[in-house]
């Protein structure tokens, strides 16, 4: 037997209703202008984009050519920069969820690491020019960029391992120390098994950042117009934020659609990260739970 | 019945021995809040004990003393000695490693590493160095029988444990746990997440590892404490939440003939 909608009935389906699509319109809201700045750069940006472009060193200054080392620095930026941060942040991540006592000193490191994130990339820069291309005399290099966009990598890091790390229940934990393993062996054979995909997502995170950062590399190693390919760390690289910037502010009579080009360009790069980092991340849950 | 039976073949042969553990005079804190006073009992060999008593009067807590898993509790201090086979395990020189493979523990929701039945019972050997690959299918055999698994997962050994169901879980935690040759074990209201029949079949379980192993259960189920226990112990709270023993004895006379006033209130349902 159904009930007979009363009037408070029917009035609660209606506030109920009002509320699904405003809340659906504030998603629609989140979601919108991540697809109008594609759909845009789409637009405007695909008709600059063909093989050459792709492949082809810059000419003239950037008015002309491909972006291919462009492409290829950032490249490198991104796997420098993840091989400094990712041991680190990943060791200092388990060093402060496992092993530290939270002791005031402790809550005063993750203070710190909060506040790390919170620095204007610039400075990261400025520290990056003292520090590593004149104190260590790394020079104006890719191992300086890469290191100094670690630096400021670091922060989200160790903040995707924590956060990672404690979602492991602690019922794994106990289980695995009840069976008389060692914590050493507790943490390499299930916690961190368990906190991979977690680890993984805030890494490729940290990657597709520094892919777009521009102003700390730009006192550290980036170059304005470098049409070869870097040999070393040591040498200096193009990077495609910063050849986006050059082209759109600073290099009269660039064509628009290049410009829109170079954008999409970075943007599809820094997606088809974030994509693959979803797709090892599914995998690797399958696999556990398969 | 047989039980009875065995309980008494049991207690003349465990009654000759020195006890498996010990505990004497054991204070337990957490920071400043007093949980277990003065809590002294003797646990005898190849047998079950029982640890009864009712909500947050400690009962977990006193099981986890036996394999230090208190450790992992900041703040948490102990006074008094507990003892394995006449040997204190609260002293600085002790390798807790080394207690807990001892002293194997099953916890109180099945807790099977998201990882294959097999390797779920090879985890802990491995981590104890058995490294030779041909021995690992034995031991691995050997454990499932043992917890009367192996012919239910026998064809499903390279399947995920969590795809087990809960009472399958369960046992699959109990063999991991003996695929270490425990000498005790450890059970934390092991068959609450459990269905009757799936918590029969690891009652009877219990009772046939009990000819081997030194069992300390936790139960709030009084039946299952006096189906399965040789002994038991009745823990209760004081005013100020502090856990202390109120009796402990045979199973028998605990749940026919007790002593203490409040352990038969707490038996007839008065209470708790």
């Amino acid at each position: 037997m159904s009930a007979i909608p009363s009037h408070s009935h029917t009035q609660h389906l209606v506030t109920q209703r009002i509320a699904f699509v405003l809340l659906g319109l504030c998603t629609l809201v989140v979601v919108l202008p991540v697809l109008l700045i594609f759909v845009y750069l789409l637009i405007n940006g695909a008709g600059a984009i063909n093989w050459d472009f792709l492949t082809k060193a810059p000419s003239m200054g950037g008015k002309a050519g491909g972006i291919f080392p462009a492409i290829v620095g950032t490249f490198y930026l991104m796997i420098g920069t993840i091989i400094f941060a990712l041991p680190v942040g990943l060791l200092a991540a388990i060093y402060l969820t496992e092993y530290a006592k939270q002791t005031r000193l402790v809550r005063i490191i993750n203070l710190a690491i909060i506040n790390l994130a919170g620095v204007p990339s610039i400075v990261y820069g400025l520290f990056g020019l003292g520090f590593f291309v004149l104190t260590l005399r790394f020079g104006m290099s890719l191992l300086s960029a890469s290191l100094t966009l670690a630096c400021q990598a670091l922060a989200m890091m160790i903040a995707a391992s924590r956060e990672a790390l404690l979602t492991v229940p602690r019922e794994y934990r106990e289980a695995s120390l009840a069976l008389g393993s060692t914590k050493l062996q507790t943490i390499r054979h299930v916690v961190l098994p368990q906190a991979t995909p977690g680890i993984i997502t805030g890494a490729v995170l940290a990657m597709s950042r520094a892919a777009g950062e521009t102003a700390p590399i730009l006192t550290v190693g980036a170059a304005f117009f470098l049409p070869i390919l870097p040999h070393s760390p040591f040498d200096q690289f193009m990077a495609l934020a910063y050849h986006l910037y050059t082209v759109a502010a600073h290099v009269p009579g660039v064509p628009k659609a290049m410009v829109w080009g170079v954008a999409l360009v970075l943007l599809v790069f820094v997606l088809a990260f974030d994509l693959g980092a979803i797709v090892i991340r599914a995998k690797a849950r399958a696999r556990r739970h398969g | 019945m047989n039980i009875d039976q065995s309980i008494l073949t049991n207690l003349t042969r465990t009654s000759l021995s020195q006890p498996k553990l010990s505990v004497k005079n054991v204070n337990l804190y957490y920071g400043s809040f007093q949980a277990l006073r003065n809590i002294s009992l003797e646990i005898p060999q190849n047998a079950i004990t029982a640890i009864i008593g009712p909500s947050g009067c400690g009962k977990s807590t006193f099981l986890r003393l036996f394999n230090r898993m208190n450790d992992l509790i900041p703040n948490v201090r102990v006074e008094g000695a507990v003892e394995l086979d006449a040997v204190s395990i609260y002293d600085e020189d002790v390798d807790v490693v080394e207690i807990r493979r001892r002293v194997g523990m099953v916890f109180q929701k099945p807790n099977p590493f998201p990882i294959s039945v097999f390797d779920n019972v090879a985890y802990g050997p491995i981590r104890h160095g058995i490294i030779k690959r041909n021995e690992l299918p034995h031991i691995v055999e050997r454990s499932l029988r043992q917890a009367a698994l192996w012919d239910e997962v026998k064809d499903k050994l390279h399947q995920s444990g969590l795809s087990l169901s809960g009472g399958q879980q369960q046992r699959l935690c109990i063999a991991r746990a003996l695929a270490v040759e425990p000498e005790v074990i450890l059970m934390d209201e092991p068959c609450s997440a459990l269905d009757p029949i799936a918590t029969l079949k690891i009652e009877d379980l219990m009772r046939n590892l009990a000819s081997d192993y030194t069992i300390i259960i936790v139960t709030h189920n009084m039946q299952q404490a006096a189906r399965v226990s040789d002994m038991a112990a009745f823990l209760m709270m004081e005013e100020d939440r502090a856990g202390v023993l109120v009796e402990y004895g045979p199973t028998s006379k605990i749940f026919t003939n007790p002593h203490d006033k409040r352990t038969e209130d707490y038996i007839t349902g008065r209470f708790g």
